[in-house]
Formats: structure tokens, C-alpha cells, sequence
């Protein structure tokens, strides 16, 4: 013990411990849903491993990019592992943040007192959008080429300044090798100041405690001691449970790594196997599929005298609106178990849109398309924008003292 | 409010049929990258029909000798041509500007060509020429129309000539016939070009094999340490009411 003590006279090695494992709090009603923020913590951590691992043999040159990724499939001990690790983990990032961002969604988790913690969230979300749309030009095959194109030509779509900002960002007048230097520079950065922020986002949950799905304060309930009633140690009861949960993530992460790499062309596009070139536009070009909900927005709005600057505009605002989402929804109660009828269709018919949102952004525009995605578009706007007025007019139930099963 | 949700879904049926398909049907290329001995024959075909112009610039000849169950020397012996290095990666000679001048394009480099393509379109393009005297080479291609490139394997397959019908006003190709018998069947044909699609799905990712059989083992942990961390969890929570 005279370590330890060594060590808490210089370091509040005992006092972080305790506040924020040993002696934190939580709901002990958390379900299958609260898995996701650890399990994105996981990914984050061997995204970072990995692409640390990957650095070391990639080459940041649009003569040698495609090869060196080849190089790394073939030549290095473990590379292919390695290499299907972080494209593997790019989609499962999204998955479990989606599954994350849901979460907060049904069980209320961004209202009062979190509207904080909801919004260090979406900046988490945004820069983790940065990184990942940054780390799929690195491979330098044709979607990384055009798909970086197309969403770097949305800036040029800024009325005055957008030709210039295009420039700016690739650095050249296309996409080129000078792009592919900065974009790796920066997809080695932003992954840190995302650990940063991450961090950021946990000192704001343990400010104010973790929400739980009854949407209950368990701070309202404490006993003598000034311990919650329906809190337990988030250390050993939630590591303990949330090793399980990693476990069952591991297996199906393991079996997409070693059976389906590819996920049937969604996680490795086709067309990528085609090293980039830039004198040949691929026929139809779309973006991974965690970005298609928001593509198939961009595309839905019409452009106004031949700028394309509407639908950028919706396609910012989009993600932009969830920054409102604590104070959008009116409800007298958080979570969607107490919610009525009304709020829950329209939260599901919400999942819907974005799913059908994702699918037509992976597809070529066809009439019928366009209007599912206008339809969509339009819908995914009324859920936030309208919310302020349904949420209040949702007959709601009475909400328990203490948190059930 | 059901019904709304089921018209939306039913909405995008049709849409994922469509797809799914275009362009010409593709064969069932149906490969199996662990035998060795289909891998070995398609990779005598491919250096002696596509390395002349193709190059598979990723892979290495005491990789592919290694992964096929050949010694050095039987690689050096019937697998290169171009080099005596063992450890080279499989380039080719003919320079890029007189391909371009004799084909009118580069030749692409086929390391990654199955996994952009996929197997079944390899697969059926090879299978796939056919007489059409307005182009350079005299031959023509259902997969890949006004293709640059001759039939290296007519001496194999023979030669096809198109055979057309009406739809709708338009003249397409129902089907191929062999009007100039090669040295092989039909069958035998098809079964070198498996061989041979086998052997390109084995150079666009060589590892795939013992991927998938190092998968298992991989699993089976997993789910013998999930059972675990479930029992530990339960342990730990059976206070917890």
C-alpha cells in the first residue's frame, strides 16, 4: 500500500478511481442499449491501434498509395488482419454510434441536465464524419478519388467564396496527391482529438450521472449514505457486464472480419480494388454507407439556377439540427416508455426514413427515387423541426419514483 | 399507420431487385480457391495467356508457389517466364506506350481485377467472345462490348458467332455458338476458365483461404470467452435486484 500512497500524494490516483469507477453511480436498469457506449470506446481504441499499425507501411503518395495498401494485404506478417481490423471497425464505429445516438433518442438522454453531454456528442459525432471521410481517400482507389471529389466539390458550391474554399481544402485544383499528404496527416490527427473529446464527453456524463430507460433521476432517491437507491458501482457490476457485451460484439465483429470483409460491397466498395483515376469517372459514385442518409438529403433538394448550394445547405443542417434536440423535445417526461402512442410511431417511422434515407443514397437517382428521398427528406426535418409541438401534444403516462426492470 | 409503414417498405422492393441486376447475366463462376490443383492449372492458363500483356504486379511468384503447394523450382520451371527472381512480383516486359499504340489502352494490371469484377464476371467475359469482323481483332465481347482486347484463347475455345433475335424492335444477342471448334469441348473450356477465374480470385486477396479456416478458431474462442464473461457477470449480479 506505501506504493500507492507514493503515488496519491503526487497523482489522485485513488480519488479518479473511485469517482469515476468504484464509487460512479449508475442506473442499475441499464438494458441491451447502454453496450453502445463502451462498445464505442472499444472500436475507438482499436482504430487507432490498428491504423497506428497501418501508418507504418502506408504511403501517403498517389504514385504509391494503392500499392502500398496491396503491400499491406500481401507482404506484411499480419497485415491483412490488420488492415480488415480498421476498415471493419470504420462501419462498426458508425453502427454503434447510431445505435448510441438511438439510445439517447428513445430513453431521453439529452434533456435536462445533459443537454451538454448530448451536445459534446455531436461534436464527438462530426469529427468522427471528418476522420472517417478523410480515411477513405487513403486506399486511393476510385471511390476514395471521386467520393472525395464529390463531397469537396460541395464546398465549391458556396456562393463567392466556394471556388476558392474547394482549393483550399484539396490544396490543388483536383484531388491529387497533394490532398492524399493532407488527408493523411489529418486522418492521423483527428482520431486524438476525438480520444480528447471522448474524454471530454464521459467528464460531462459523470458530472451529471448516466440517464437510464425509465428516464428517472436516481440522484432524487439516495440513502443515508447519500448513495443512490437505484445506483450501483459502475466498477465491478458494469465492467463485469460490459466485458460480456464486448465479447458478443467481438464474435460478431470477428465473423464479418474473417467471413465477409467486404460486407457484400458496403464496408469495401468494388470499384475500390480499381486504383483512382482521375480521367475516368466511375459510372455511378456513392458514398460509404454511414454517409448515404445524408447524401440522399443533399441530392433531394433542387438546385436553385444551376447551384447545387440548397442541398448542401439541408445536408449540413440536417446534422446540424440534432445540436437542438434538447431543447426541440417538450415532453413532461424523457424516456419513450412513459412517451405515448404518438411520439413512439413517429420515432419509429424516424428510423425507417433514415434507413430508407441510407438505401437510396447508396443508389443511382431515378424520378421515383428522388421523390422517396424528398419525401424522406422532408419527413427527417419534421421529426426535429415539428417536435416541439407533438412532443407536448403526446399523451404521456405517469412516470415511477423508482427505476424497474 | 401499419399500413403506411408496410406501403413504405413494399416501396422499396422493386427497387432492390432492380439493383441487383444490369447489364448482360453473369455465370455462376462457382470457384473454390482451396483446391490446389484447380489453382495450379489456372495458373499455368493465366501465365501463359494474360501475363504476356497483364501484369499482376502484387504478387509475388514464392508466394503464389508457397500458397499452391509448389516447390521453387517447379515455379521457375513452368511459372516464369519474365524473371529468375523468385521473389519478384509478377510484372510483365511490353511497355505501357506500345500497348497503348498495339491495343489502343493499357492492358490493367490484374493483382485486384476479381474483387473490382468479381469472379463471375471474370468468369463469363472470358467465355465471351464472339466473330465481329468491324473490330480490330475480328472479335467482339457480350461483358464487355467494343473490349480492346483479341481472344487469346481461341485456339482453346474456338470461335463463336453471335446468334441474334428481336426484342422489341432492337437486334440482341440470345445467344453464342461455336461455328470454329478449338482443342477443347465446351465443357473442358468452361472448366479451364473456372480454373483460370480461381486462380485470379486467389491472386486479388491470397490470404482468403486461410482467412476463412483461421475464422473458426477465432469464433470458438469468442464464444467459449463469451460464455464466460456471461457466467462472471451473472456471478457478480445475482445481489442486485
Amino acid at each position: 500500500m506505501s506504493m500507492l500512497n507514493w503515488i496519491d500524494e503526487r497523482f489522485p490516483l485513488t480519488k479518479v478511481w473511485n469517482e469515476h469507477l468504484a464509487e460512479y453511480y449508475a442506473p442499475k436498469n441499464f438494458n441491451f442499449w447502454y453496450f453502445m457506449g463502451s462498445l464505442a470506446m472499444l472500436v475507438l481504441v482499436m482504430q487507432i491501434a490498428t491504423g497506428v499499425w497501418l501508418a507504418m507501411s502506408y504511403k501517403p503518395d498517389a504514385e504509391l498509395a494503392f500499392g502500398s495498401v496491396e503491400y499491406i494485404m500481401r507482404d506484411v506478417d499480419w497485415g491483412w488482419l490488420i488492415r480488415y481490423l480498421h476498415s471493419t471497425g470504420a462501419s462498426a464505429f458508425f453502427v454503434v454510434i447510431y445505435l448510441h445516438m438511438f439510445r439517447g433518442l428513445m430513453y431521453g438522454s439529452y434533456r435536462k441536465p445533459r443537454e451538454l453531454l448530448w451536445i459534446i456528442g455531436v461534436i464527438v459525432y462530426l469529427v468522427m464524419m471528418a476522420t472517417a471521410f478523410m480515411g477513405y481517400l487513403l486506399p486511393w482507389g476510385q471511390m476514395s478519388f471521386w467520393g472525395a471529389q464529390v463531397i469537396v466539390n460541395l464546398f465549391s458550391a458556396v456562393p463567392v467564396v466556394g471556388e476558392e474554399l474547394g482549393v483550399w481544402i484539396r490544396g490543388d485544383y483536383v484531388i491529387s496527391d497533394v490532398t492524399l499528404n493532407r488527408f493523411f496527416a489529418l486522418h492521423f490527427l483527428l482520431p486524438f482529438i476525438l480520444a480528447a473529446l471522448v474524454f471530454v464527453h464521459i467528464v460531462a456524463l459523470h458530472r451529471v450521472g448516466s440517464n437510464n430507460p425509465d428516464g428517472i433521476e436516481i440522484k432524487k432517491n439516495k440513502d443515508e449514505n447519500g448513495i443512490p437507491k437505484d445506483g450501483i458501482p459502475f466498477h465491478p457490476y458494469y465492467s463485469v457486464k460490459d466485458i460480456a457485451g464486448i465479447a458478443g460484439f467481438l464474435f460478431i465483429f470477428a465473423a464479418i472480419v474473417f467471413y465477409a470483409p467486404e460486407m457484400g460491397g458496403y464496408f469495401i466498395e468494388h470499384p475500390n480494388f480499381e486504383p483512382a483515376n482521375p480521367l475516368k469517372t466511375p459510372e455511378h459514385i456513392a458514398p460509404v454507407w454511414y454517409f448515404t442518409p445524408f447524401y440522399a438529403i443533399l441530392r433531394a433538394v433542387p438546385s436553385i439556377a444551376g447551384s447545387a448550394f440548397p442541398g448542401v445547405i439541408a445536408m449540413f443542417a440536417s446534422i446540424l439540427v440534432m445540436f437542438f434536440m434538447p431543447w426541440l423535445d417538450r415532453s413532461p417526461v424523457k424516456s419513450i416508455r412513459y412517451k405515448g402512442g404518438l411520439y413512439k410511431v413517429i420515432l419509429w417511422l424516424f428510423v425507417i426514413d433514415f434507413i430508407v434515407l441510407g438505401f437510396l443514397g447508396t443508389q443511382p437517382t431515378t424520378d421515383l427515387y428522388k421523390l422517396m428521398a424528398q419525401i424522406g427528406t422532408g419527413y427527417y426535418f419534421a421529426f426535429f423541426l415539428l417536435m416541439p409541438i407533438y412532443s407536448k401534444l403526446d399523451k404521456t403516462k405517469p412516470v415511477p419514483e423508482r427505476v424497474t426492470k | 399507420m401499419k399500413k403506411l409503414i408496410l406501403a413504405f417498405l413494399l416501396a422499396a422492393v422493386p427497387a432492390l431487385g432492380m439493383a441487383a441486376g444490369g447489364g448482360v447475366h453473369l455465370d455462376d463462376a462457382d470457384v473454390d480457391v482451396t483446391d490446389q490443383e484447380s489453382l495450379q492449372r489456372g495458373a499455368k492458363y493465366f501465365v501463359n495467356y494474360c501475363l504476356g500483356c497483364h501484369s499482376a504486379k502484387f504478387q509475388r511468384y514464392n508466394r503464389t508457389g508457397k500458397d499452391l503447394g509448389l516447390t521453387e523450382d517447379e515455379v521457375k520451371e513452368n511459372l516464369m517466364f519474365t524473371t529468375s527472381n523468385i521473389g519478384d512480383t509478377m510484372t510483365i516486359s511490353m511497355k505501357p506506350e506500345d500497348a497503348e499504340k498495339w491495343f489502343g489502352v493499357i492492358p490493367p494490371d490484374l493483382s485486384v481485377t476479381a474483387r473490382s469484377r468479381g469472379v463471375d464476371w471474370i468468369y463469363t467475359y472470358l467465355r465471351s467472345f464472339y466473330v465481329d469482323e468491324s473490330r480490330p481483332f475480328g472479335v467482339n465481347n457480350l461483358v464487355f462490348p467494343d473490349v480492346g482486347m483479341p481472344h487469346v484463347m481461341w485456339g482453346l475455345q474456338g470461335l463463336q458467332k453471335a446468334v441474334y433475335k428481336e426484342v422489341d424492335g432492337r437486334k440482341v444477342v440470345e445467344k453464342l455458338e461455336i461455328v470454329e471448334p478449338g482443342s477443347m469441348s465446351a465443357e473442358e473450356f468452361d472448366g479451364a476458365m473456372r480454373d483460370l477465374t480461381a486462380f485470379m480470385s486467389y491472386v486479388g486477396e491470397p490470404i482468403q483461404a486461410k482467412r476463412r479456416s483461421m475464422g473458426k478458431w477465432v469464433l470458438l474462442f469468442l464464444g467459449v470467452f463469451f460464455v464466460l464473461a456471461y457466467m462472471l457477470k451473472k456471478e457478480y449480479w445475482k445481489d442486485i435486484h
